[in-house]
């Protein structure tokens, strides 16, 4: 067995809360300049513009990208040969609190959904556990908006809709939530398995770097085709018109019952943040 | 070329601007999300004073991030409007001429905008860094306990905003998308 103290959990969630908050990965940095370039209607390009201002402006002045700093959502790919001395959650929660004062994040988490009296330093995060082989531990944060967050939907379609039923589901989901979610967007998406298990595939899928198709070549195409029909929806950058509604379309499929298709839509926003270490 | 605007803004003033006008508003603007807006309305259902004066005022629909030492505040981007839908067609009412945030609106605010003269401005969702630099200086003005989600008040100076519905309910969702659509043919 291999030791790993909560403290280097708390310490390492400390450090990637604030950097994921202020530098957005190099995948969707160069995937917002790629579709900049492609863009053909003036002002949608004007938007884009001011978007990689933006992100340059918050990476280099070490300011939050956007004020939705996000509920912090938490991936550990824990190795099955990993002890941790102490307790992960807290571990983690501790790592969040730290991270979120001392890099000057908002505080954006409520106690209760129906009495919603603020927590004051952003805890809980939303913890995701995978446990796999070795020796490593992998963490994961992923800082969600709910801009984009309230505009996912999960609809359990019947097996005779098949792949067109899924298609119109993926392209309704991105038409109806139109300029709410701050297009240009990113579309996770989540197929099969469970009620639940879809969503999660679906926020998995929001991980993968824009620039990486899935590695099954039926779905890889099934990504490109989602791409280019949501990107002739002419919803564009912020909902004033253009061809750069969505950025790239992820999806993580998974086998299911012989009755169901259940399909999620994870939104995220053109500040698709998370940042990785592995101790 | 934008129209500079000056805070507050007339309802005379409000019923000019356009959707799809850009301008570079400047004066004193109050932040309020989804907390604040429900303790004004309920202040204002009760018949008490509210913390600020409605007339002519433009919110802002923000929580920023705390200020580092030395800035004004933190970054500063607007939220989506539509979870204030239950509560600005009363602030409208009361005097209220603007509103900045992102995205679509209900029917009941855009007839409170026909009615009374107020326009719906949209700032750029997710450039609160940019947009942050436009705030000169924030005070809390009530709802301290609220964090992030405090009334503030800000002074702002050619802060960037684009009308997205204007008095008329002409809303540039729906015309930016179709003269797209159009040019591509």
């Amino acid at each position: 067995m291999r030791e790993i103290s909560a403290e280097r959990i708390t310490e390492t969630v400390r450090k990637l809360c604030i950097d994921a908050n202020r530098h957005l990965p190099e995948d969707m940095k160069n995937c917002i300049e790629a579709c900049r370039g492609r863009e053909d209607w003036p002002q949608a390009g004007e938007i884009l513009d001011r978007i990689i201002e933006n992100y340059r402006l918050a990476g280099d002045g070490g300011r939050p990208i956007c004020q939705d700093t996000g509920l912090a959502c938490v991936f550990l790919k824990i190795g099955q040969e990993v002890h941790v001395s102490g307790d992960i959650a807290q571990a983690v929660d501790e790592g969040v609190r730290q991270g979120y004062d001392q890099g000057y994040l908002r505080k954006s988490v409520v106690r209760d959904p129906l009495d919603r009296v603020n927590t004051g330093d952003n805890t809980p995060a939303m913890l995701y556990y995978e446990i796999v082989p070795g020796d490593r531990l992998e963490i994961t944060v992923a800082p969600k908006g709910f801009g984009s967050e309230n505009m996912s939907r999960l609809g359990m379609l019947r097996p005779s809709d098949g792949l067109p039923g899924v298609k119109d589901f993926i392209c309704r989901t991105v038409e109806e939530a139109g300029p709410n979610p701050c297009p240009p967007v990113v579309v996770g998406v989540g197929i099969g398995g469970t009620f639940d298990k879809a969503a999660y595939l679906a926020k998995k899928a929001l991980l993968r770097p824009v620039d990486r198709r899935n590695s099954v070549p039926f779905y890889a195409r099934l990504e490109e085709e989602l791409l280019e029909e949501i990107n002739a929806l002419g919803i564009g950058p912020q909902g004033f018109g253009g061809r750069t509604t969505a950025l790239a379309v992820n999806i993580e499929q998974y086998p299911t019952h012989i009755a169901g298709l259940p399909v999620a839509v994870n939104i995220n926003c053109h500040v698709t943040r998370h940042q990785t270490e592995v101790l | 070329m934008p129209v500079a605007i000056r805070t507050p803004l007339s309802r005379e003033d409000a019923r000019k601007l356009r959707a799809g006008d850009s301008c570079l508003l400047s004066g004193v603007i109050y932040t309020a999300r989804d907390a604040a807006h429900k303790r004004l309305c309920e202040l204002a259902a009760q018949g008490k004073e509210l913390p600020i004066d409605m007339k002519d005022a433009v919110i802002y629909y923000v929580g920023p991030t705390p200020a580092r030492p030395g800035e004004a505040i933190g970054s500063a981007g607007p939220t989506t409007s539509y979870r204030m839908d239950a509560y600005s067609p009363a602030l409208i009412a009361m005097g209220g001429t603007g509103m900045i945030g992102k995205g679509k609106r209900g029917s009941g605010v855009i007839a409170a905008m026909r009615e009374h003269g107020a326009v719906y401005f949209g700032a750029i969702g997710g450039c609160g860094a940019l947009l942050s630099r436009c705030v000169r200086k924030a005070e809390i003005v009530a709802y301290e306990d609220l964090g992030a989600e405090a009334l503030r008040r800000l002074e702002v100076e050619d802060f960037p905003v684009v009308v997205v519905i204007d008095s008329e309910g002409n809303n540039l969702y729906e015309t930016g998308r179709q003269a797209y659509l159009a040019a591509r043919g």
